[in-house]
């Protein structure tokens, strides 16, 4: 009888995340999709048949793969060095790792380009990965980061104490543990990989057509709805199944007691900080390039630039000034953070749970590549498919400003399920068990043990989530209205229009936004550290 | 009870008379339109001065989603009135039921050649503004080196000119393809396939493609302002004005016309005040006030030009082609250049 309830407890509480992604991702993008196959499915046959076709799809996973595997490959020694030792300036160093994932792509294609000029870099398929890893390492350092944090040493000290050499302690106790977060961020890296518009277009102009290029040219330029639904349901072809893959790679976690407390600096972390230090300079060589432009007005050293952004810019390129903008985008994200984080916990409690049926289980399965769909599907598909979906009442939603914040929410919900669940799937069942035969009820066992044991991934999910949304350009310049531009669509038409002060406005505006976020971060970090206390 | 029904009818008549409708006294229109529209702050408010009906402003997208945002909504449109169809783009609209046949009737002969042929918009589409894509030419580059300058389009295949111009990607740009357009009009009557002859040479000659006009303009452009290292790039007749004066120019034969055009659209509930909003546009106030905002011309020959504009000459034969023709062969012309241009 029991059980019963809380069947149907737990079923009314994935409504809620299924409802959400139902009709804001699910609906639009099935209408979408369906209008290109209004006269049949004759198009596969046809695109298919395209040369460029097979090109285009070999191109889009092959990038996609090789930057997953760099940024895997360089994330994890940084992880290391972010979250599991203890030294100054740690905070600020976390940080700042995650600017490259907020700078707005049209600036740092422009950063990047500047930089590879005159090289055999410049318009290379290598430039492209280049920006993809400088893009997306940050999304392995702190989704691997954060759990690695909770593991506890014992194990390895244990090995160590046991004559396992250190390479043999990584590989056999601490890779095994964390690979569900390894594959949980190298998914969505591959997925954002899979999706990059803009530094694909900007870096290796259509000559590296990717789906998604191919798509945005089809829907947007052509209006080929036909071709552009085929490459649609290819996307989502190859999104799925390597969704499928990554499910069947994470598995489930081992259980965890007590996380860890950071540790000193040690001689062996030498090659680990080294690569930290010199990603870190990588990373921040297209920022500094930036920073030192927005610098200087007629090569002289001056604050012009950032006066300036009181102002709508030269010649009134703005419906407001850029600090306006900013409160926008603030007030956007938080809307975003808040939708995307109350929906990701509930549906990553729910997902943490073992149902007993095999029937139970494999829905689970389903529900979780479904709320990881919004990462690997165009933002064109989706943009569009708002305007021909959201037209009737109760979701007469086009003109509506609520339409930006739920967009950002959808981008930012798999980073928060991806960096809270495998936490909560490694809190160790007999903990739930003790609380409840001493009496706490099933709401206290979740807030005090669930939630209390996830509480860094939480915080730090928080404010990757806030960071998303700041940045997001693709979905929010295609509904945002005109009187309220967020800071990214500021930049974007400022450095789209020629003249004065507007070039220089548009880098100072996103030295600012990287500023905001930094900002942003390491105050979650500071809550973040407070936390510790907690346990 | 004849009192009672009385009361029922009058409250009736006071519902109806209260909840929205066609004729409701201030009505709030709806325009949408595309990423780069801007007008000073008060220029659409003198609209609403004049004639108590509010407009609402919605942007985003470039000329080509607002066109396809449009045919794709034409169940349930987005709003009264559209701004910024261009003639590149406005055969779609116009052959897509989308929009309400009217053109404003202040348009006069004087701006007669901005209207477009009936078939390809001319019953639907009101011209609002105009602007030309034009080769930009450092001037201090080519005196520095004693190199003359290029005049026509031919000279860019020329040995002298070799790695000095970048141009954007036709198939993401709209610079870039008004620029295609131009060279696909100049060697149209040395036979139909002889603008591949032309980019093949281009492409020979060094061309670089980059994939937009930000791109190709900071970075690979030579001017003042920007770092690059080519004297030669496709971008805005009207660009040359936030230069240092003097600093650049533009290549008066390589321009195309980019004019962009207003229209009521199609299941308005406010036929009347959407055609208010089309005049509107095209009215001295907001004429006078587009320079200034968007860097394009004004079409109507009552507006005037902001003071310095008229130091720059208009090319005087700006290529162009019949909007039904482009959006005939788009596809091809673009398949054909993309396989010349990005193997």
């Amino acid at each position: 009888m029991a059980g019963g309830v809380v069947r149907y407890r737990t079923a009314l509480a994935a409504l809620v995340p299924l409802a959400f992604v139902g009709i804001f991702f699910a609906w639009p993008v099935a209408n979408m999709i369906g209008l290109g196959f209004a006269d049949g499915l004759g198009g596969f046959a046809e695109v298919f048949a395209r040369p460029r076709t097979g090109r285009i799809i070999a191109l889009t996973i092959g990038q996609a793969a090789l930057a997953t595997v760099i940024c895997v490959a360089l994330g994890l020694p940084i992880a290391h060095v972010l979250y599991r030792l203890r030294f100054r300036g740690q905070r600020l160093l976390r940080a700042l790792v995650i600017v490259p994932f907020v700078m707005p792509t049209v600036v740092v294609g422009i950063a990047f380009r500047t930089l590879f000029r005159g090289t055999p870099l410049d318009g290379s398929f290598l430039a492209i990965l280049l920006a993809l890893v400088f893009f997306n390492v940050a999304v392995v350092v702190r989704t691997v980061g954060s759990s690695w944090e909770a593991l506890d040493p014992r194990q390895e000290e244990a090995a160590a104490a046991l004559g396992a050499s250190p390479v043999r302690v990584f590989v056999t106790v601490t890779l095994r543990r964390l690979l569900p977060s390894l594959v949980s961020a190298a998914s969505v890296v591959f997925l954002f990989c899979s999706t990059a518009f803009g530094v694909v277009l900007v870096l290796g102009g259509t000559m590296f057509g990717t789906i998604e290029t191919e798509i945005w040219l089809l829907t947007t330029q052509f209006l080929d709805l036909r071709a552009a639904s085929v490459l649609s349901v290819t996307q989502l072809v190859v999104v799925v199944a390597l969704l499928a893959i990554a499910a069947r790679a994470r598995g489930r976690s081992l259980a965890q007691k007590r996380a860890a407390r950071p540790r000193p600096i040690r001689r062996a972390d030498a090659p680990a900080i080294t690569l930290t230090l010199l990603t870190a300079v990588a990373l921040m060589a297209p920022i500094a390039t930036l920073v030192l432009r927005s610098l200087q007005v007629d090569g002289q050293l001056s604050l012009h630039n950032y006066a300036a952004l009181g102002t709508t810019g030269s010649r009134n390129a703005l419906v407001v000034p850029v600090w306006v903008a900013l409160g926008n985008s603030l007030a956007m994200a938080a809307a975003a953070t808040g939708i995307a984080v109350a929906i990701g916990l509930l549906a990553s409690i729910l997902l943490s749970r073992t149902p007993r049926s095999a029937w139970g289980r494999r829905a689970l399965e389903v529900f979780d590549g479904v709320l990881m769909l919004p990462l690997g599907v165009s933002a064109v598909t989706v943009g569009f498919g708002f305007l021909i979906t959201l037209n009737t009442p109760p979701f007469d939603l086009r003109s509506s400003v609520v339409l930006v914040p739920i967009a950002q929410a959808l981008i930012a919900l798999p980073l928060v399920v991806r960096s809270v669940l495998p936490v909560l799937r490694s809190v160790d069942s007999r903990m739930r068990e003790s609380a409840a035969v001493l009496g706490a009820s099933p709401l206290r066992v979740l807030a005090t043990v669930d939630l209390g044991l996830a509480r860094r991934p939480i915080l730090a999910a928080t404010g990757f989530a806030f960071a998303v949304a700041l940045g997001e350009f693709g979905a929010t310049t295609f509904l945002s209205r005109a009187s309220q531009p967020t800071l990214p669509v500021v930049i974007y038409r400022l450095i789209g229009v020629p003249g004065g002060d507007n070039f220089g406005m548009a880098l100072a505006a996103s030295v600012v936004l990287a500023a905001v976020t930094v900002a942003v971060i390491a105050s979650v970090e500071r809550l973040h550290s407070n936390a510790v206390g907690a346990f | 009870m004849k009192k009672n029904l009385a009361i029922v009818a009058a409250a009736t008549i006071l519902l109806v008379g209260c909840t929205p409708t066609e004729t409701d006294a201030t009505p709030t229109l709806v325009l949408v339109t595309h990423d780069s529209f801007a007008l000073s702050e008060g220029t659409l408010e003198k609209f609403t001065e004049q004639t108590g009906i509010e407009v609402e402003v919605q942007a985003g997208g470039d000329a080509g989603e607002l066109a396809n945002k449009l045919v794709l909504t034409k169940d349930s449109p987005l709003g009264d009135v559209v701004f910024g169809i261009d003639n590149t783009f406005a055969s779609r609209v116009t052959g897509a039921d989308v929009l309400l046949p009217y053109v404003s009737g202040d348009v006069t002969d004087a701006e007669a050649a901005y209207l477009l042929p009936d078939g390809s918009g001319g019953e639907y589409l009101t011209p609002i503004d105009s602007g030309d894509v034009c080769i930009n030419i450092d001037h201090a580059w080519f005196a520095e080196r004693g190199i003359a300058e290029p005049r026509s389009l031919d000279d860019l295949v020329k040995p002298e000119y070799k790695d000095l111009l970048v141009v954007e990607a036709a198939n993401s740009s709209s610079p870039g393809l008004a620029f295609l357009l131009a060279t696909i009009v100049a060697n149209d009557e040395a036979g139909e396939d002889v603008w591949q002859q032309y980019w093949q040479g281009l492409i020979e000659n060094g061309v670089k493609i980059a994939a937009s006009w930000s791109d190709a303009y900071y970075v690979d452009f030579s001017g003042p302002s920007s770092e690059g290292d080519r004297p030669l790039v496709v971008s805005y007749a009207s660009s040359p004005p936030f230069e240092p004066a003097g600093a650049t120019g533009v290549m008066l034969d390589s321009c195309f016309r980019q004019t962009e055009y207003a229209g009521v659209i199609a299941g308005t509930k406010y036929e009347a005040e959407a055609k208010q909003l089309v005049d509107f546009l095209f009215s001295p106030t907001v004429q006078n006030d587009i320079p200034e905002n968007m860097y394009v011309y004004p079409v109507n020959s009552k507006a005037t030009l902001p003071e310095g504009w008229d130091q720059y000459p208009v090319p005087e034969n700006p290529y162009s082609i019949d909007p039904a023709e482009i959006d005939a062969n788009r596809e091809e012309w673009l398949a054909v250049w993309s396989a010349i241009a990005q193997p």
